[in-house]
């Protein structure tokens, strides 16, 4: 297990030092971003000095150096844009993006897996097949179309929920919370719920294929052999079955989760991670958007490890190698 | 005679496919006394394993008993609610699997599906269900049985898996044990262990079986009658020895002298020339005649009717073979 | 060959198939759209001279103040809805069809290479393919997007860019299976140029899968190009998308003008709902493993 551990601790250093690679690479092709520190009526000289100061001048060996240098020691940058280091201005942000994302997941996995489980369960059904198209259009719809006719709808329309922002928050240990105020819940709901629909689609196609798959299985058969009730050997021992791949799908779906925030945050004007990067990105603000790939990549990783973690107590036939 | 345990009358079971109906088990009857062991034989595809899963009401949709009795001491199973069948599934008839790698739940530690068994058809406590288990698990040649109850099934080899689906199959004290294929998926050596150790356990509990399989030559070790099934209906039926001896359904010689026989050295096993036809459209009269040897015109016009033969035997062929023509 | 095919077990099972009616018949309708699109409305979107700025925000034609000319509405610049979906829709599907065929052959060839010839090149191209899968592809296509600006031909890169992993995984796994095949073994052995053997022995084998990947993925990428525009990082203005028109619907929804953006939206999940539900069909129908 110790063993497991440190290989798989070097791999994330290996994973983390490519997404830096990658991630300086194309930073040096975005635009040159001199332009967003001096005063627009700079002259060549100003502007020499400026590039001096950033390190632009260097080779890009060199600028690697420097950047994985000083990355190594915490040191991540100020963001050209609000001046303060990016590291804590992504690390404020962060609370919020978890906010949307976990409750998504949360929306998700109740809803999906025992919609999943049923239609798996009672394939020929004609509720199933209901559950089955409902899951198809859920992925066919474009997310941040669904997030709009919310807000019409909703906001607009019927004047029940907010359309942007976070509403009232809570400070707890330094954090800003809103899930522990009403005005909070209250804000969170469509961001939430917009975020969900692809990985709530997702996880029900999911659980229902696994569900279909255990159901032919002989110890399925068995166990009905042995007396147990249908519904006992659906849940008793076809579920667990059936949600190992949906492990796997959960880890990647958590990863998509956030990626997608950006867009939701960006139409519910909603103060995390996404609406700063996707502001980054207009603005050029490339320490903030260094400190977003980074902190992703590590999110990732992370996740990576936790659900062969997972699988590992699901199915006692595999063990951490 | 007595009463039979279990009484098979004029059972139906198809499966309604999208390509038409398969009449697997068109019209099977069989009867079987406590303590005895039937074997049930046919090629695969002869609907052996349905009429296993049709006495325990285990037939799913597209698949539907149509017709027919299971009585069980004179209780008929078919069209009993579910409710019922399950006090009779594991408790009265319990069931063994061709395939030990895939009939035991793989995330399931072995002592916790021994268990569930006992926790389903009996009042014990958990101490003493445990205790049950171990015993069981002893009984059936597995060795620091206490231990391995902790383990999960991809901890054990083949045969030892097979030792474990036979334990739990045996747990609850059922009268009846249907072993489908048991010993096909097995290598050579382990299959002879475990039919002898399922012999053994039904003598000693008094129980009686119903051995599915395509092996004539197990069958001719452990049964005590033999039903044979051809196209979802049975061809012929008799005492072993009397069927194994001098059969009078060509399929049944066809069967037998397949079998490889050790004092013979025979350079090449005969086999039954074509394989068996489409079950979704059978031609009118013997569904055997396009194979059989000995088919005439009349096998053409009508379907020969289950009648009886020489000693024990009941075979449906118009032109059954006589003991002279016996191998 | 034709009557081969009336006849065949899947054009029956098609029949048969409700889901797969209909999503058939979206896709038609669909392909009448790219085909003929510009025929169907009067108006030509991009005409900046052919616009009235009276005919501004006129709603659907069943409401009040609508008219039969616009029946879907209009947007600020007097452009008729329905005409501007017509184009934006072929805009998404161009994208959509170039970048999965652009994957197609790129994802295929690498995943044919590592199938086929192991070793390091193998372990290359599926560690790539490893990093690339643990983030979402709707990430990577925004920072390429980012950093190259926006067009046609950049959106396409970015999706390719994707896009190849999902074909070079696929094909790597069906190669090799049919490369451990005794029959390929021995078309090796017995000096057949490697050439020949991926393309007589290899690719047919290879192409089901293919086949049933591409038609999702033609709707991941509408789906994935309509979030990059939607962000603004995706085609330009002059040629909008559906993607595009929805964003350009949101700047005017929060004063009640639904219909410039619920109406590309409908279009959008049409489409893509018709090409999933091809995709589900031929998965059912194409894969041996499920049957």
């Amino acid at each position: 297990m110790l063993g497991y551990t440190i290989k798989r601790l070097l791999q994330m250093v290996l994973v983390l030092w490519a997404v830096s690679v990658i991630v300086f690479l194309m930073m040096s092709f975005t635009g040159d971003p001199v332009f967003m520190v001096i005063p627009i009526d700079s002259t060549q000289a100003e502007i020499d000095q400026a590039r001096r100061i950033l390190g632009l001048d260097r080779s890009m060996l060199a600028q690697y150096g420097i950047f994985i240098g000083n990355l190594l020691q915490g040191d991540f940058g100020r963001s050209y844009v609000f001046g303060q280091p990016a590291m804590e201005l992504i690390l404020e942000r962060l609370p919020a993006t978890m906010e949307i994302v976990v409750l998504a997941v949360v929306i998700a996995a109740v809803v999906a897996i025992p919609l999943g489980v049923y239609a798996g369960a009672n394939p020929g059904r004609a509720s199933s097949r209901a559950i089955m198209s409902g899951s198809l259009l859920g992925i066919s719809l474009p997310g941040f179309w669904v997030g709009m006719m919310l807000i019409f709808l909703f906001s607009v329309r019927w004047h029940l929920l907010p359309s942007s922002g976070r509403g009232d928050a809570v400070e707890v240990w330094g954090l800003r919370l809103s899930f522990l105020t009403v005005d909070g819940w209250r804000h969170l709901i469509l961001p939430s719920v917009t975020l969900s629909l692809g990985t709530l689609a997702i996880l029900l196609r999911i659980t229902r294929a696994g569900m279909m798959e255990v159901t032919r299985q002989d110890y399925m058969k068995f166990a009905r052999a042995k007396g147990v009730s249908r519904r006992g050997v659906l849940y008793g021992h076809g579920l667990r079955n059936a949600l190992i791949p949906v492990v796997t799908i959960f880890g990647l779906q958590l990863g998509d989760l956030i990626a997608f925030a950006t867009i939701t945050e960006t139409i519910f004007a909603w103060p995390g991670l996404g609406k700063l990067l996707i502001d980054s990105i207009y603005r050029a603000d490339r320490p903030v958007i260094v400190v977003y790939l980074m902190l992703v990549a590590l999110i990732f990783v992370v996740i990576n490890f936790i659900v062969d973690i997972v699988y590992t107590l699901i199915d006692p036939r595999i063990t951490v190698k | 005679m007595t009463a039979p345990l279990l009484s098979v009358r004029d059972l139906r079971t198809h499966f309604h496919t999208f390509s038409g109906v398969v009449k697997a088990v068109n019209g099977v009857s069989f009867d079987i006394g406590a303590g005895q062991v039937m074997g049930l034989v046919g090629e695969s595809g002869g609907g052996k394993s349905v009429v296993g899963f049709s006495i325990l009401g285990l037939i799913d949709p597209p698949g539907r008993i149509e017709g027919g009795q299971i009585l069980l001491d004179g209780q008929d199973l078919v069209g009993a609610p579910e409710e019922a069948l399950r006090r009779v599934r594991g408790r009265q008839i319990s069931m063994v699997f061709q395939d030990p790698m895939t009939s035991l739940n793989p995330l399931h530690t072995v002592g916790r599906q021994m268990d569930e068994m006992l926790r389903l058809h009996t009042d014990l406590d958990a101490p003493a269900r445990k205790a049950a288990c171990i015993e069981m698990l002893e009984s059936v040649g597995i060795s620091r049985a206490a231990e391995r109850l902790g383990a999960y099934p991809h901890q054990f080899s083949g045969g030892m898996r097979q030792r474990v689906v036979i334990a739990i199959a045996l747990l609850a004290g059922p009268r009846l044990i249907i072993a489908d294929e048991p010993t096909t998926a097995l290598d050579v050596t382990i299959q002879s262990q475990i039919l002898k150790l399922m012999r053994r356990q039904i003598a000693d509990r008094g129980a009686s079986m119903i051995l599915i399989t395509h092996d004539l030559a197990v069958v001719s070790e452990m049964a005590d009658h033999i039903t044979v099934l051809y196209c979802g209906k049975v061809v012929e039926r008799g005492l072993t020895r009397d069927v194994i001896g001098a059969p009078a359904h060509p399929y049944t010689r066809g069967l037998i002298d397949s079998i490889p026989d050790p004092r013979h050295r025979q350079t090449r096993l005969s086999q039954i020339p074509g394989t068996v036809p489409d079950i979704r459209n059978l031609p009118v009269g013997c569904s055997f005649r396009e194979r059989c040897p000995r088919a005439q015109a009349l096998c053409a016009q009508a379907d020969p009717p289950l009648t009886a033969q020489r000693a024990s035997l009941h075979a449906a062929c118009h032109f059954p073979l006589t003991e002279a023509e016996a191998p | 060959m034709m009557s081969g095919f009336w006849t065949s077990e899947f054009f029956h099972n098609w029949r048969h198939n409700a889901s797969a009616i209909a999503g058939s018949t979206l896709l038609v309708i669909f392909a009448v759209i790219v085909l003929a699109g510009p025929l169907l409305v009067a108006q030509d979107p991009y005409d900046v001279g052919s616009l009235n700025l009276l005919d501004s925000y006129k709603p659907p034609m069943w409401l009040d103040g609508g008219e039969s000319a616009f029946p879907l509405g209009t947007d600020g610049q007097g452009r008729d809805v329905l005409a501007s979906i017509f184009y934006g829709t072929r805009v998404s599907v161009l994208i959509g069809v170039s970048a999965m065929v652009l994957s197609c052959l790129i994802g295929t060839a690498l995943g044919l290479l590592a199938g086929f010839y192991g070793g390091w090149l193998d372990s290359v191209i599926m560690r790539i393919a490893d990093v690339q899968l643990s983030f979402p592809s709707m990430l990577i296509a925004l920072f390429l997007m980012s950093a190259f600006g926006t067009g046609i031909d950049k959106v396409l890169i970015a999706l390719t860019a994707v896009g190849w992993v999902v074909y070079a995984r696929t094909v790597r796994g069906s190669t090799l299976s049919e490369v451990n095949k005794e029959y390929v073994q021995a078309a090796r052995v017995a000096g057949l140029r490697d050439g020949k053997i991926i393309r007589r022995h290899i690719l047919p084998n290879v192409l089901t899968p293919v086949i049933v990947v591409s038609t999702v993925q033609v709707g991941t990428f509408i789906l994935i190009e309509a979030s990059l525009s939607f962000l603004g990082v995706g085609v330009p203005i002059t040629k909008p998308s559906l993607g595009l028109l929805i964003k350009n619907g949101f700047d005017v929804l929060f004063s009640g003008l639904w219909w410039n953006s619920v109406f590309p939206g409908l279009f959008i999940m049409a489409l893509v709902f018709g090409i999933n539900l091809v995709g589900d069909f031929l998965r059912d129908e194409l894969n041996p493993r499920l049957k």
